[in-house]
């Protein structure tokens, strides 16, 4: 360890009682809740505040609150944790985590360190890429994974919609306002997504479906131009010409850099019990970044909640010197 | 007027100064969309480490923002936001889509400036 870095490791300014890493809904919640209960808070976001929760156009199914982009209920989840004094660092890199210690110690930017008694990790997940030839090319110049951010680029053009869940579904009616024609392409014989979402798709003349079949390939010059497309059952390849694709098959956990510190599943998702704790002693998970069955911004803030109870439970009984077989939750 | 706290170029009459009068510009011209918001909010977090750059946006739907929108370099774009990155009035780079801070930081200092640290 450097000099430098000792002297940054003995500031009082960088000692939390606990420390989120992850700024969506759960890590925001988790902010909020501890910061209220006069729990010292840091919460270190790699990317921009809000997470997932930023890319929703739209929220009408937040209890409370009839109808709100997701942009704004993350402005207000960050507002409220910031006036309880919580302290968000986003845009950080964060280059190392020590989880394992009583001290918990988390690197920034290969040179701010950072310690805490406990951690909520809240690292959320990111939109699943399919994974095909020629995908980061395109990104941008035909491939969308925003209906309504891109939509009306494809005014009278015919673009593919590719999954078969509730998003994928809802977003290919959606985005019939724009295109002439869309085809769902989906890998499976049949939908993951609620019948609702089915039959509205189902009933608009502009939709037609590609079952059993996957992207293989995207080909064009300058912007996209057509795909390949791969029967799962024949093998069989087909190209078709098209103007754009909106991708929509699910989210995958940010769990990468945690791989060999903390027990993931064979998703990658982290292993929590009812408490949110991890198999680490004084580290808890909350929110898209942990196994479970439904993500939404709901439940994340309902796991930010348990997590920031549980880490304030334990810091608690930190500070009141219970031996660490009875802080066992 | 999107709702940052960037500078906003509201014409194209401003564009063109701004441009014309400052060696180092970026203009991210978008809505206030889930794509464009972090893009946004990494400039404006860059703004106060790159002092020798003129950091901006404008309005994608506004029609002085054709001057944006009918780049050539633009033309094969199909996502908000496009970001554009002038030296000496001149176009370095364009990209669309979201980017992250590590990715607008990499531009930055490949095609503008030096990072002048504060």
């Amino acid at each position: 360890m450097s000099s430098l870095a000792f002297i940054i490791e003995i500031n009082m300014d960088n000692q939390f009682d606990v420390i989120v890493i992850g700024a969506g809904a759960a890590g925001l919640t988790a902010g909020i809740y501890l910061s209220r209960a006069k729990v010292k808070t840091l919460i270190l976001n790699e990317g921009a505040v809000g997470g997932q929760m930023v890319l929703t156009h739209e929220i009408a199914n937040y209890p409370g609150v009839e109808n709100i982009s997701g942009y704004g209920l993350a402005r207000i989840m960050k507002s409220q944790a910031l006036k309880f004094g919580c302290v968000i660092k986003s845009n950080i890199k964060i280059t190392s985590l020590d989880l394992n210690d009583e001290i918990k110690k988390v690197t920034v930017n290969n040179k701010e360190i950072y310690t805490s008694n406990a951690i909520i990790i809240s690292t959320g997940g990111k939109s699943r890429m399919i994974g095909a030839v020629g995908e980061d090319k395109f990104k941008g110049k035909g491939i969308s994974y925003c209906a309504t951010c891109d939509g009306d680029f494809f005014q009278d053009k015919e673009i593919i919609v590719v999954g078969g869940g509730n998003s994928a579904l809802e977003e290919a009616v959606s985005l019939t306002k724009y295109a002439s024609k869309v085809t769902v392409v989906h890998q499976f014989d049949n939908f993951q997504a609620l019948e609702y979402y089915v039959d509205e798709a189902k009933k608009s003349e502009k939709i037609s479906f590609i079952m059993g079949s996957k992207i293989i390939e995207f080909i064009g010059d300058e912007k996209l131009e057509s795909v390949k497309i791969q029967n799962q059952s024949t093998n069989e390849i087909s190209e078709i010409k098209i103007n754009g694709v909106f991708i929509f098959i699910g989210y995958v956990p940010n769990t990468e850099s945690l791989e060999r510190i903390i027990e993931l599943n064979e998703w990658n998702e982290i292993v929590v019990d009812k408490n949110m704790k991890t198999n680490l002693n004084g580290v808890y998970a909350a929110g898209d970044s942990i196994q479970k069955r439904y993500r939404q911004v709901t439940t994340a803030v309902a796991d930010g909640t348990i997590a920031a109870l549980s880490a304030a439970e334990f810091i608690n009984d930190l500070k009141k010197g219970v031996g660490e077989q009875e802080l066992v939750h | 007027m999107l709702n940052t706290n960037l500078t906003h170029v509201l014409s194209e009459k401003e564009q063109l100064e701004l441009i014309n009068n400052n060696e180092n510009v970026m203009i991210c011209c978008g809505r206030m969309g889930p794509m464009c918001i972090p893009v946004y909010e990494a400039m404006e977090e860059l703004e106060g480490e790159y002092k020798n750059v003129k950091f901006a946006d404008m309005e994608f739907d506004s029609p002085d923002a054709k001057v944006i929108r009918n780049l050539p370099e633009a033309r094969s774009f199909q996502s908000l936001p496009f970001t554009i990155y002038y030296k000496n009035g001149k176009v370095v780079k364009a990209t669309s889509s979201i980017q992250s801070k590590d990715q607008i930081t990499a531009m930055l200092d490949e095609q503008l400036v030096d990072k002048i640290l504060v």
